[in-house]
């Protein structure tokens, strides 16, 4: 009983918070457009028999690919960084996770602002190739899928070498040490020891990068001009610009499905309760 | 073939606060079992860890079968290594842990499976191969580590500390399985511990060390009897030290005061000691007699403070009118205790009492 009085006010936060704008969501989704704005009835699933429509299917599988690439070059960068990291001498180590930390201090828009200035076409970069002679003509950066995945994992690397800075830190390197004994270089060692003990980490990091960037949108708009609709574009449109809340309200639906499977996956996979810090 | 199979050669290292090891040398035999043996932290693992080619030396060599492989890494080392806390891969079921060493030689899979037999067989552990590290007990976990270091059949295995986690009883019954695997396989063990029981116990040679240094290195007996240092004497055994000088040398016994009171001990074999020369004996407390009545020429006398009865073992303390207190005992009964507050005389058998470091000072 005293254990229901103290979990109330998580159930009434809970409840407000993630239970009614969910159901709230849901229930559109499921309505028709009015004919000004608004919603009207009766209840239909064309909202959701819209989404195979061949444009949508490809902005579904776009946003996937991308999310994916993003998540393998986050964690190609962010494992190798965080493996240093950890193991460097308590100086460099404070030093490094400063330069992870610090552009949480800022805003993530003004961030990717910051590189769409980068990129122009008479930007920085390009000025300076131009400079020494390596270009004679501004090469296009900005508004390419390069650009939008250089956003993405720019912005998302700090959650890959979060969690597998902490798996690695709590790494026992009696085990290395044994792999080698028995007879390992150093990098059999790492392939049959080192990795899969950090494994819960890359399976962390991998979560919580594929999950956001499957919906991030700004960064496509500002980095990827309109090279790329990614879903996070596509629900904002139809929110925003093409007043069609059931549809975007059945995209958002979608949306946490995909997130959803990603967590079943990630749990199959041997994955832990986050734990991040 | 040499004799020796291992060597350092004035190996120091420093890890940056102070020397962990200072310029250490040692030779091990093939087939021997030789026991680090020291408090924490004077340097054993560390040792181990050069041995291994897991740390570097700052200076010095190691050298393995007569080659040099002080800059050779591990894995191209001849050695193989039980660590501290086993170090078993979590991840990895007893077969595979065991197999790993085998795996990385890529031997082939119909040895690999005899060899896991074999090795299982070994340490008493049919039947285990399928269970995680984390499904074993300690004892378990022990003689897989064994397993997995041996599988390979290198020319010399280290030990560092592999009875530490065990409770008394597991720990008396793995020191005589380990001695007898080390006899059955003629493999070179160098082992570590800080117990000293176990040392005496399994070592046919130990090394005594001290703040990152050897201060001995001898057989269990002669390190037991003929302590080099204060230090051997107090680190193994119960000892009672005492400042004295010569007064008489005789052909095999000396004669000495301690204070005013006449003692005999043991004459060092190397005849260092002359007629008034200060040094250090040792008498290990089981060796420490006393009586009611004097025993020529011994002249020394103490009060009985306390009496312990320890398991078979009664052990009295006695201060002299110094104020030094001694421990003498190790066999008598609970109702042959002294009376507290008696006066005792004190002697012993000249053969055991040693002068501490053979009278080359060490005192
Ligand atoms: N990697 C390291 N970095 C810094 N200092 C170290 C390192 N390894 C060991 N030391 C220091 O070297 C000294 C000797 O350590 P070592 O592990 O060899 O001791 P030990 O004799 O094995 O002790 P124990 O019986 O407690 O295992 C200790 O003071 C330890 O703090
Ligand atoms: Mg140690």
């Amino acid at each position: 009983m005293r254990a229901f009085w103290l979990l109330l006010p998580m159930g009434v936060i809970a409840l407000l918070f993630v239970a009614v704008p969910l159901i709230y969501v849901i229930a559109l989704s499921f309505l028709h457009r009015g004919e000004m704005m608004g919603v009207t009835g009766p209840a239909t699933i064309e909202n959701y028999l819209r989404m195979f429509d061949a444009r949508y299917a490809r902005v579904m599988l776009d946003s996937i690919s991308m999310a994916a690439y993003t998540t393998v070059l986050s964690l190609l960068i962010g494992y190798p960084f965080a493996y240093y990291m950890a193991r460097a001498t308590p100086r460099w180590r404070n030093l490094l996770m400063l330069l992870v930390i610090v552009p949480f201090w800022t805003n993530a828009l003004v961030r990717v602002y910051g590189w769409r200035i980068l990129l122009l076409a008479n930007g920085p970069i390009n000025t300076f190739l131009l400079r020494i002679g390596l270009i004679d003509r501004p090469l296009k950066l900005l508004f390419t899928y390069g650009a939008m995945l250089l956003g993405m994992v720019y912005s998302l690397l700090p959650f890959m070498i979060l969690p597998v800075y902490s798996s690695v830190e709590k790494m026992d390197w009696q085990c290395e040490a044994a792999a080698r004994d028995l007879g390992a270089g150093p990098w059999r060692a790492f392939w049959t020891v080192t990795l899969p003990l950090t494994l819960p980490g890359v399976l962390a990091g991998c979560l919580l990068v594929f999950v956001p960037s499957i919906g991030l949108f700004f960064i496509a708009d500002l980095l990827g001009g309109s090279q790329v609709i990614v879903i996070g574009n596509l629900i904002r449109d139809q929110l925003l610009k093409a007043r069609d809340w059931p549809f975007g309200a059945a995209l958002s639906v979608a949306l946490l499905v995909v997130t959803c499977l990603v967590l079943v996956g990630y749990r199959r996979a041997g994955g832990k309760d986050l734990e991040v810090f | 073939m040499s004799d020796i199979l291992l060597s350092l050669r004035g190996v120091s290292k420093n890890f940056g606060e102070g020397d962990v090891l200072r310029g250490i040398d040692l030779d091990v035999r093939r087939g021997e079992f030789l026991t680090l043996l020291g408090p924490s932290g004077c340097g054993k693992t560390t040792t181990l860890r050069i041995i291994a080619g897991l740390t570097g030396p700052d200076t010095g060599n190691v050298i393995l079968e007569e080659r040099d492989v002080t800059a050779l890494p591990p894995e191209k080392r001849n050695v193989n290594t039980v660590f501290q806390n086993y170090a078993l891969f979590p991840h990895m079921n007893v077969a595979n842990n065991i197999a790993y060493g085998l795996r990385v030689r890529r031997a082939p899979k119909q040895t690999i499976r005899t060899k896991i037999e074999e090795m299982l067989a070994l340490v008493q552990l049919e039947g285990f191969a399928k269970r995680m590290p984390a499904q074993l007990s300690g004892g378990q976990r022990q003689r897989v580590a064994i397993a997995r270091a041996l599988v390979c059949n290198p020319a010399l295995l280290l030990l560092d500390e592999p009875l530490g986690a065990l409770d008394l009883q597991l720990r008396r019954q793995m020191q005589l399985e380990l001695k007898r695997l080390q006899e059955k396989l003629g493999i070179t063990f160098v082992y570590i511990t800080h117990d000293q029981e176990e040392a005496l116990n399994m070592s046919d040679r130990i090394a005594v060390m001290n703040d990152g240094g050897f201060e001995q290195i001898g057989a269990p007996d002669v390190i037991y009897e003929q302590p080099a240092t204060r230090f051997v004497a107090q680190f193994i055994g119960q000892a009672n030290l005492m400042e004295a000088r010569v007064t008489q040398i005789h052909e095999n016994s000396l004669t000495l005061l301690h204070g005013d009171q006449t003692v005999l001990a043991s004459a060092p074999s190397d005849g260092a000691l002359k007629a008034g020369d200060s040094c250090l004996l040792c008498v290990r407390t089981e060796r420490l007699h006393y009586a009611e009545m004097p025993h020529a020429p011994f002249t020394l006398t103490g009060m009985v403070m306390e009496n312990r009865y320890t398991g078979g073992a009664l052990i009295t303390r006695i201060r002299l009118p110094s104020g030094e207190e001694w421990t003498a005992g190790g066999h008598g009964r609970a109702d042959e205790a002294p009376a507290v507050g008696s006066t005792v005389h004190l002697w012993w058998d000249p053969a055991q009492a040693a002068v501490v470091g053979g009278g080359r000072g060490g005192a």
